[in-house]
């Protein structure tokens, strides 16, 4: 098991990260990536598609465990995930893919999570009957109602139309200004990282590493668009200067 | 359920008409061979022997199913069981029916033991195919949540493994069972003093053909209605989640 990272904070140190690929060699995918999130904090990790950032998830989430480096996990260590597809078991309603992961959750909190989320309707039905987005809401609802000490969120939006990406991203950011806890989003948009995080890490091209973090001021509140450019604005120009 | 009666209908039409071309010594009709039926029924002789045969198939079928399961899971999870157990799997599925139950008699004597571990040989390495099939088409996504939430070992073989294999689960149970009480049926003629089989055996020695098929057909009766009444229950329970093509 990876060690407890010192006052609950997130640390992750991975020196070396690579795949054999399928032609003979290797695929270097990670080098020399660290950060550390304080507790309570969300940490939105912001990089182009293919660097690695999955690969990083699963390497924090314990489910790749051939890498160089250490991952110290904050707290307990428990963790609730949301990947990229929801991962619901088809055979269970709902309400029973929420319990089978968190089973000690009370009926209270079930019934705020699913309110909150909008599903209170659907409790009872199975995963195959949802739409997407619906499905997505059940993935979050799990990883939130398990009290987890790391949230790691696996471009939780993607393949949502804009309208509905944008409804999902204000209940998360709602969800985790109720109930902080520390999260890593892992997302190749930008807009949806400053709205959701209180710091960003930009990550290079593969292979991946840090090049720059950017804490957020006022994080998950209403912005101008003249803020926003100018926050756009510094990202590119970070994204720029490490190429 | 009218063209599967018509479809019955014609059946025993064409029995019929078979029957008075044929004469009753090689085809009896079927009104004889329904009062053979009553007859046996009367005396106490069918439902002791159906009851015979119908335990054995019991037996030797859940021995094989659970055997089977178990093996079947362990090899299409982990590539050492696979390598340790395929060999075994080659030399059962190609040994005929017939090798296994005389050689069971052989090493273990003519006892009921026997009887039901041949045919559970039998049936094994179907099983662990369909189910090992099974266990290697394992949604691996599912299993990383399952990890990643930590969940009991019990729950994950309960809620995640379980309800992926049972497709395959169902579909060696139904052809377990057909198969299960036809070598039931051979190794009651080989060496057991009752059962369907042995009653077939004697009714062949003195060529009563009436009484081979009032037996055949009583037991086909009965694996129809546990098909009917316990086996297609079953599947439609555990299929209850799909989405309904209407």
């Amino acid at each position: 098991m990876s060690p407890v990272g010192d006052l609950g904070r997130l640390e992750v140190s991975v020196k070396h990260k690579a795949f054999s690929a399928a032609t003979g060699g290797t695929l270097r995918v990670i080098d020399g990536l660290t950060f550390s999130l304080g507790k309570g904090e969300v940490g939105a990790l912001v990089g182009p598609s293919g660097c690695g950032k999955t690969t990083l998830l699963r390497i924090i989430a314990g489910l790749d465990r051939d890498y160089e480096g250490n991952v110290g996990l904050p707290d307990h260590g428990r963790l609730g995930m949301v990947f990229q597809e929801p991962r619901l078991l088809p055979w269970r309603t709902l309400e029973q893919n929420v319990r089978l992961a968190a089973p000690d959750a009370t009926d209270a909190d079930l019934d705020a999570l699913f309110g909150t989320l909008g599903l209170s309707a659907h409790r009872h039905h199975y995963p195959g009957e949802l739409s997407l987005g619906l499905a997505r809401r059940v993935a979050l609802a799990r990883a939130f109602a398990v009290h987890p000490d790391l949230l790691l969120l696996d471009e939780p939006f993607v393949s949502l139309d804009d309208a509905l990406a944008m409804r999902l991203r204000d209940e998360l950011a709602e969800l985790v200004t109720r109930r902080p806890v520390t999260t890593l989003l892992v997302t190749h948009n930008v807009e949806e990282a400053i709205a959701l995080a209180d710091r960003l890490f930009l990550l290079s091209p593969s292979p991946a590493r840090v090049i720059a973090e950017l804490p957020i001021e006022r994080p998950r509140s209403p912005r101008s668009p003249e803020e926003l450019a100018a926050l756009r604005g510094a990202i590119a120009r970070k994204l720029k200067g490490a190429q | 359920m009218a063209f599967r009666l018509l479809s019955l209908a014609l059946m025993l039409v064409a029995w019929f008409v078979g029957a008075q071309l044929t004469g009753p010594r090689m085809l009896p009709d079927p009104q004889s061979v329904a009062l053979m039926v009553v007859s046996e029924a009367q005396s106490g002789a069918l439902a002791f022997n159906l009851g015979a045969t119908l335990l054995r198939v019991v037996v030797a079928f859940l021995l094989a199913m659970a055997l089977g399961s178990v093996m079947g899971l362990l090899m299409g999870r982990y590539q050492i069981a696979d390598w340790l157990g395929d060999p075994w799997l080659v030399v059962l599925l190609n040994l005929p029916a017939l090798v296994i139950i005389v050689l069971a008699y052989v090493w273990a004597g003519l006892t009921e033991t026997a009887a039901i571990v041949a045919v559970a040989l039998n049936k094994l390495p179907i099983a662990t195919v369909t189910v090992r099939e099974g266990a290697r088409s394992l949604d691996r996504g599912l299993d990383e949540m399952a990890e990643v939430f930590r969940m009991s070992p019990w729950v994950r073989l309960r809620h995640v493994v379980l309800p992926q294999l049972a497709p395959y689960l169902a579909a060696a149970a139904r052809s377990g069972l057909s198969l299960v009480w036809k070598i039931v049926l051979i190794v009651e003629l080989l060496g057991r003093p009752n059962g369907v089989g042995f009653e077939i055996g004697t009714a062949f020695q003195l060529f009563d053909v009436t009484r081979i098929l009032a037996y055949a057909l009583a037991f086909v009766a009965v694996m129809l209605v546990i098909e009917t009444f316990l086996v297609q229950p079953i599947e439609r329970h555990v299929t209850r989640w799909r989405p309904r093509t209407a």
